[in-house]
C-alpha cells in the first residue's frame, strides 16, 4: 500500500509551518521535522527546556551539555536565540505566545482529545513531561503519528480509550496516509497520499472522514 | 555585612532535618547542582520530600539518594526513563508516593510559592487523571483547574557566577528550574563556579536577585562533556 516515509511525513508538516512561526517540536517522530524546514522560511524552534532560536547538533567534539533540548541532546544556539527559566518557558505556551507544536500520540479523537502520555496499563509507571501543556497551550497543535497501531487498529477514533492529555486540542493530524484537520463537523482530508483511494483510507480510520 | 558565601557545600546543607521538603534544579544534567546532592547524601537526613523535574537517573546523585530510602515522596513531571531503576522499583514496592505534575504546572506551582500566590487556575491538564479531585473553574468560556503552590525548605541549585549578596547568573540552558526554585524556598543553596567581587556582575544580566539566595558555594567547573565544556586550567 502507497504510504509517506517518516521524513516525508516530516517534509508534509513543515510546509504547513508558516514562515515566522516560533515551533516546539516533541520528542521523537516531530523532531524530524527540523530536519525538512525549508530554508526560504524563518522558522524559530522553542524547546521547553529554556530555549528559543535552537539551531541544529553540534559537530561531534563541540557538545556542551549546558544547552541540550528536551530530549536531552545537545543543540546549538543560531543568532538571535535566547535562555529562560521554565515559568517563563510554559506561559509561552500556556499564554498562547507559541505558534506551532507538533507531538506524537497514541490516539487522536475526531474532536480533537489528544492522548499521548499514559497507556493507562496498570502497571506502567506515569511520565507526563510537558505534553500536556504543550497540547493545550501552543496556538495550534499538529499531531504527527501512524494511522493505525501495529495490530491495525485506527489510531484515530471516536473517543479516546487511554487518558487523556488535553481536551480538542488537537488542529490536525499527520500519518503516513493522510492528512487530517479536526473541524466543528469532525476530520476534514486535506492530503493523502498518491495512489491511495479515498475508500481504503475510509476502511483504515476509525471514524467517518469528510471528504 | 552580608556574607551569603560558605566554604563547602556541607556546611551549607548541615541544617536539613529529616522530613524537610527539598528542591533540586536541573533537567538533564544541565543545572543540577550534583554536589549539592552529593552533600544531601552525605549529610544524612531521611523522610525528604524531592521536588525535581526527574526521579533521578542511573545510579548516582538523585538516584543515589532514593536508592538509600532516603526519600518518603516525590513531586516530579517525567519520573519514568530508560535508567531511572531505583524510583522504579521504589515505587512499584510502595516505598515512595509519587506526585505527578505536568511540567509547566510544576514550574507556575512553584513560581507561585515564591511570589506569594495561593493557588491558581490553569487549563493545563484539565480533564486529565492528573486533575482529578481538583476544583474547576469556567472562566471566560474555558476550564480551568486550581493549582496549588509548591514551597520547600531547601532550594539547591547550580547557577555559574555569584557574589556574596546571592546575585546569580547562570549559563545556557542550566537555568531551567533555578530562578523560581530560588524564589519558593526558605534556605536556597546555590553553587557557582565562581565568585565575584560585588559590582563584577552586570546588573542588567543578573537573573536570580540576590534577596532569593541565601548560601552560595563556589564549585569547581567539571567536564560536562568530551567537547564544549571543559575544566578550566
Amino acid at each position: 500500500m502507497a504510504r509517506w516515509t517518516r521524513d516525508e511525513m516530516a517534509q508534509r508538516v513543515a510546509r504547513d509551518i508558516p514562515d515566522g512561526a516560533v515551533v516546539n517540536l516533541g520528542i521523537g517522530l516531530p523532531t524530524l521535522v527540523a530536519n525538512h524546514l525549508p530554508a526560504d522560511k524563518e522558522v524559530v524552534l522553542h524547546s521547553e527546556n529554556g530555549v528559543i532560536g535552537m539551531g541544529p547538533a553540534p559537530a561531534a567534539g563541540a557538545e556542551d551539555y549546558d544547552l541540550i533540548n528536551a530530549g536531552k541532546q545537545p543543540v546549538t544556539l543560531l543568532p538571535g536565540g535566547c535562555f529562560f527559566h521554565h515559568a517563563d518557558s510554559f506561559a509561552m505556551m500556556r499564554g498562547g505566545h507559541l505558534d506551532v507544536c507538533v507531538l506524537g500520540a497514541f490516539q487522536v479523537s475526531s474532536t480533537g482529545d489528544l492522548a499521548n502520555w499514559h497507556t493507562g496499563a496498570p502497571d506502567a509507571i506515569p511520565a507526563v513531561g510537558g505534553a500536556m501543556d504543550l497540547a493545550i497551550g501552543a496556538k495550534k497543535t499538529f499531531v504527527m503519528m501512524e494511522h493505525t497501531t501495529k495490530e491495525g487498529q485506527s489510531k484515530i477514533v471516536a473517543a479516546c480509550t487511554y487518558p487523556l492529555t488535553g481536551i480538542g486540542c488537537v488542529s490536525r493530524i499527520y500519518t503516513e496516509l493522510a492528512v487530517l484537520e479536526v473541524t466543528r463537523d469532525g476530520l476534514k482530508l486535506i492530503d493523502k497520499v498518491a495512489g491511495l483511494a479515498f475508500v481504503e483510507l475510509q476502511k483504515l480510520t476509525g471514524v467517518p472522514l469528510i471528504h | 555585612m552580608i556574607d551569603k558565601t560558605f566554604p563547602t557545600v556541607h556546611e551549607a546543607l548541615a541544617d536539613v532535618r529529616d522530613g524537610a521538603t527539598v528542591m533540586i534544579g536541573g533537567f538533564g544534567t544541565a543545572g543540577l547542582p550534583s554536589e549539592l546532592v552529593d552533600a544531601l547524601i552525605a549529610q544524612g537526613a531521611r523522610g525528604l520530600t524531592i521536588v525535581n523535574n526527574n526521579a533521578g537517573n542511573g545510579d548516582t546523585g538523585l538516584a543515589a539518594l532514593l536508592a538509600k530510602k532516603r526519600v518518603r515522596k516525590i513531586i516530579c513531571s517525567f519520573p519514568r526513563q530508560a535508567d531511572s531503576h531505583h524510583f522504579d522499583a521504589l515505587y512499584r514496592s510502595g516505598e515512595i508516593d509519587l506526585e505527578l505534575v505536568p511540567q509547566g504546572n510544576l514550574a507556575e506551582r512553584i513560581r507561585a510559592a515564591g511570589a506569594g500566590i495561593g493557588g491558581f487556575f490553569t487549563p493545563t491538564g484539565y480533564g486529565t487523571l492528573l486533575a482529578e479531585g481538583k476544583e474547576t473553574r469556567e472562566i471566560d468560556g474555558r476550564m480551568y483547574v486550581l493549582e496549588a503552590p509548591i514551597h520547600a525548605d531547601f532550594a539547591l541549585i547550580k547557577a555559574e557566577r555569584g557574589d556574596r549578596w546571592g546575585n546569580l547568573t547562570y549559563r545556557m540552558t542550566a537555568r531551567n528550574f533555578g530562578p523560581v526554585m530560588a524564589m519558593a524556598a526558605k534556605t536556597t543553596v546555590a553553587t557557582v563556579h565562581e565568585i565575584v567581587e560585588l559590582g563584577s556582575l552586570d546588573p542588567e544580566a543578573v537573573v536570580t536577585p540576590g534577596i532569593f539566595v541565601q548560601r552560595v558555594v563556589r564549585v569547581d567547573r567539571v567536564a560536562t562533556s568530551a567537547g564544549g565544556f571543559k575544566q578550566v586550567t
